[in-house]
């Protein structure tokens, strides 16, 4: 059985085009796109077309939503051709899932019909320059008054701050709440006078995407930005989103891992040594074998925590696993397919090195991985271990 | 305007192709898909279709066994808005004169005012059957078009061929068809491969073409294949490796075969 | 002795080379009779009959410039009539194998397209093709009527067998279908001074390693010194640094000279259907695995920059 066959018809017919998609328009360009760290307008562009902003937005907004299977599968597709591709498009997603589940009609009414064509795209706004992982710790705070909202703080490594036109910017609408959770609120704001963006922030890997500063200085935001209507619920609601989140950086670490698996198989039976192509070589054959069967196990275990995400369960301990596993999977796959390579594995003129340097983002994205495991042991605690 | 872009499923190039004991093409082990080059067509209907104040209903029409539905839904999902499945047991071994012949007939029974095919098929390259669908239609043939204009009744193109670059000119109806350089398919978007799914496909087979049997298929063809071989591996050649003599060595390779 | 029927490809009565290898083939078979239209076509006589045309028929008319395919078309079924030929031979264009094929429905023949070799058989003309990028030889033959084979350049030599080449007027009535497509306009191709892509002997072509449109140049050295004609990948054409004409492999014009040189090109499938059935094949590129180093003759690992200019550089040495 193919990995595909748990989709239907037409969700593989969907995933097989993102696939010819990756290997005929964005393999061929993006070593040049990378190494000049340029952004891929022209493929954004034909994301746009293919639906991908699309994918969590129902049909009556004008999306096309598909099973969250189906977007691990599309995702990863996208990241097997560049994982930066995959990060155009994975806040969009998360802000897409929280207008779906918290917002008023009103608000679903205004963002999700350009949200699903690609004309509006969106980011989250959540880590602050004190802290990345603790939420609660958050120092942005938005004061209310007779005509909305006064923002001021700081946030950082903010993707696409400045191709999105709809931010959902986590912040505190209560300072003094206790426990502080309850006064977090998610806000819907944009680009406007007292909003700062900085200049980009130099990466390992991640290229051609931009990552930001944002400075709110009294920006000011109208009382409907408020995703939901109500004060008090935004890190109920990220939470939520962030299970998209996390999912959604597994499937990125799928991609990384299966493009370096990809490129070290081929090479190793291209390559030839000591009279024979290297993957005879036991070494190298072991390699390829270790890298296969964790990646099958990183992909099952990312498709069961999807799975369980359609079912409408509450999935953070499965996403964190997924998300934990498959990150740490795609650093060792990238490093082995560095190996196998051999000195061509550290040239910039082949792709592996590029797997090595875009790995380690899913390790620290998104909620470090010891961030994973602190909600993992919790959640185990919380429910008893694992069900049987 | 009614246009009918004829498609064909093939073996994907790629693949490892080969003959079957009939010494037709073995569809069996290789997967198929939207031959590339008739990706072109349908983007070309598409385009002429967006391009035109009048209604244009795209029909995508194809021969062959059931795995070319594939080929159908890959049209249907990029944006054609019906297809037409023609299937018939008899129909295996068909040669390109056969080919045309179904094809005329369902383009007739179907109706059109424009016919466009690929260039070629990626599997036979013979590249003849859009000339023989006009004569058998005993419409214009306007083919291997890079650049197409459908306006009034009137199609024009250009052709490039070996010697020169025509300027071509007829009136509908008409057979076309369009090569690689015409412009780059789209692909399906993810809305069009869900409405793919509700749009009509229709299956004939070759008694509601009024074809008999022995028209088309192996028995019909007028070429016969009488064997078929790979080809012998090329012996493996002398490989060097440049380190400051490489282009020397190199002629003087050419030297001693006389070429130089 | 039977007759053969050969289409003559001729620019105002200048013969192209195709056509006497068709010659060549043809007197395999039977005697050749010649056809040649349009303008200049009685100028061809005198190079057909050195080639061993025993007649040439004629017939000059404005259409067969003037519209396309199908008057061409009309003349042949005129010429089938006329000779009641053992075979017709086209030369392998792709009007050429339009022509073949209208004309092979109208006199209700099987057509073989694209042969690369001909022979006598038991029964009928044999061809052999090439086929799935070359990586299959078949042979096949005409089973009804009169056999319509189109040829592809280089798959015979050009020997010179003088025959009479009587010239006789071709009687040709237009069918009603003969002016459906007109041409409005005619481009002819500039001239590069070198020879046909698909007639040359040696082909020079470069691919994605050339990498620009401006060192193109050192590849046309590179043909220039050696009186070859010049290619390009799909990789090259689609990046834009050379024209489309200009293209090989599948979707480009298929080549099968004595020698196939090709620069930065890795050798994909796509580009093998246009050039496997080459006799020598010479490649350089710096990337060993290159696939297209599994069919040459002789190939060099290494920058093409360096490598190209200096075997350009030995060849004109060598030539003095």
């Amino acid at each position: 059985m193919s990995t595909l066959d748990i989709l239907s018809d037409d969700e593989q017919f969907m995933v097989r085009t993102v696939q010819d998609f990756v290997d005929k328009e964005v393999k061929p360009v993006v070593q040049e796109l990378e190494h000049s760290n340029s952004y891929p307008e022209a493929l954004i562009e034909q994301m746009k077309r293919l639906g991908i902003y699309g994918l969590a937005v129902p049909e009556e907004y004008g999306g096309t939503p598909v099973s969250t299977p189906c977007y691990v599968l599309i995702t990863e597709e996208l990241a097997r051709g560049w994982m930066s591709l995959a990060g155009a498009m994975g806040g969009h997603t998360v802000v897409a899932k929280l207008l779906l589940h918290f917002g008023t009609e009103e608000q679903k009414r205004r963002w999700l019909p350009r949200m699903a064509t690609g004309e509006i795209r969106a980011t989250m706004a959540l880590t602050e320059p004190g802290g990345g992982s603790d939420l609660q710790a958050i120092r942005t705070v938005a004061r209310k008054d007779t005509d909305g909202y006064v923002v001021n703080g700081v946030k950082t490594w903010i993707t696409n701050s400045r191709r999105s036109q709809l931010i959902a910017l986590l912040c505190k609408t209560d300072p003094a709440a206790s426990p502080a959770h309850q006064g977090i609120s998610i806000l819907l704001v944009g680009h406007g006078p007292g909003l700062t963006v900085s200049r980009d922030l130099p990466k390992l890997g991640y290229k051609g995407v931009e990552s930001c500063e944002l400075s709110f200085d009294d920006f000011r935001a109208p009382a409907e930005a408020l995703l939901g209507g109500v004060e008090g619920k935004g890190f109920a609601q990220m939470m939520k989103g962030l299970e998209t989140g996390r999912l959604q950086v597994a499937a990125r670490a799928l991609g990384v891992g299966r493009a370096a698996l990809e490129d070290a198989l081929a090479y190793a039976q291209e390559r030839e040594s000591f009279g024979k192509p290297i993957w005879k070589h036991q070494s190298i054959g072991n390699y390829l074998a270790d890298m296969a069967t964790s990646l099958t196990a990183a992909r099952q275990l990312t498709l069961y925590a999807a799975r369980e995400a359609e079912a409408g369960r509450r999935v953070d301990m499965e996403a964190g696993m997924a998300k934990l596993f498959a990150s740490e999977t795609a650093m060792q796959i990238a490093l082995n397919a560095v190996r196998v390579h051999g000195g061509y594995g550290y040239s910039t003129e082949f792709d592996v090195e590029r797997y090595f340097r875009d790995a380690p983002l899913m390790i620290v994205g998104e909620g470090t991985n010891e961030i994973q495991r602190n909600v993992i042991a919790s959640q185990l605690v919380k429910r008893g271990g694992l069900e049987a | 305007m009614r246009i009918v872009v004829t498609v064909k499923y093939v073996p994907d190039a790629t693949g490892d192709r080969h003959f079957a004991d009939d010494l037709t093409v073995d569809r069996d082990d290789v997967d198929g898909l939207l031959s590339e080059l008739d990706e072109y067509a349908v983007e070309q209907a598409l385009q002429i279709s967006e391009n035109s104040d009048d209604d244009v209903e795209i029909t995508v029409l194809t021969v062959g066994p059931e795995d070319a539905k594939d080929a159908l839904r890959k049209a249907l999902s990029m944006g054609a808005d019906k297809a037409i499945h023609v299937e018939d047991d008899d129909l295996n071994g068909t040669d390109a004169l056969g080919t045309s012949l179904v094809l005329a007939k369902a383009v007739e029974k179907a109706g059109y005012d424009l016919v466009i095919s690929g260039m070629a098929s990626t599997d036979g390259t013979m590249g003849v059957v859009p000339a023989l669908l006009a004569e058998r239609l005993g419409v214009p043939q306007v083919t291997l078009l890079s650049e197409v204009w459908v306006e009034d009744g009137t199609v024009t193109g250009r052709r490039d061929g070996d010697a020169a670059s025509e300027q071509l000119e007829a009136s509908l109806p008409a057979v076309m068809s369009v090569t690689d350089q015409s412009g780059e398919a789209r692909y399906p978007s993810f809305k069009g491969i869900m409405a793919a799914k509700k749009k009509p496909v229709e299956s004939w087979d070759l008694s509601d073409l009024d074809i008999e049997a022995d028209q088309v298929g192996l028995e019909g063809a007028w070429t016969k294949v009488d064997s078929a071989a790979e080809r012998p591996a090329r012996t493996a050649g002398t490989i060097v490796k440049d380190e400051g003599e490489g282009g020397k060595q190199l002629a003087a390779f050419l030297a001693e075969r006389k070429f130089v | 002795m039977a007759e053969v029927l050969v289409y003559v490809d001729h620019v105002d009565g200048a013969v192209r080379k195709s056509t006497l290898e068709l010659l060549t083939l043809a007197r395999r078979i039977g005697e050749p009779v010649a056809v040649a239209l349009g303008n200049g076509a009685a100028d061809t006589a005198a190079t057909l009959a050195e080639h061993g045309a025993v007649k040439v028929l004629t017939h000059e008319a404005a259409e067969y410039a003037d519209y396309l395919v199908v008057p061409k078309v009309d003349a042949l079924q005129a010429a089938v009539e006329a000779v009641s030929p053992a075979a017709v031979l086209v030369p392998s264009s792709a009007e050429g194998k339009e022509v073949a094929a209208r004309l092979a429905l109208r006199i209700g023949s099987g057509i073989t397209t694209d042969a690369v070799d001909l022979e006598v058989g038991d029964e009928g003309p044999v061809a052999t093709q090439s086929v799935f990028a070359a990586s299959f030889t078949t042979k096949s033959r005409v089973s009804k009527g009169t056999p319509v084979i189109t040829v592809k350049p280089n798959s015979a030599a050009v020997e010179a067998a003088p025959a009479a080449g009587a010239v006789e007027a071709l009687a040709v009535t237009f069918s009603v279908q003969a002016t459906g497509t007109k041409v409005t306009a005619r481009t002819p191709r500039e001239s590069t001074g070198r020879p046909e892509l698909t007639e040359a002997a040696i082909v020079v072509s470069g691919g994605r390693g050339v990498n620009g449109a401006e060192n193109f140049a050192i590849i046309e050295a590179l043909a220039d010194s050696l009186g070859a004609a010049v290619g390009a990948s799909r990789a090259a054409v689609d990046a834009g640094w050379y024209p489309h004409t200009s293209q090989i492999g599948q979707t480009g014009k298929s080549v099968s000279p004595q020698l196939y040189i090709a620069s930065g090109i890795s050798g994909a499938i796509q580009h093998r259907a246009g050039m496997q059935t080459s006799k020598t094949i010479v490649a350089i590129n710096k990337d060993a695995e290159a696939p297209i180093f599994d069919l040459v003759d002789y190939g060099v690992v290494g920058d093409l920059f360096d490598v190209v200019p200096q075997l350009t550089e030995e060849i004109k040495t060598r030539k003095g």
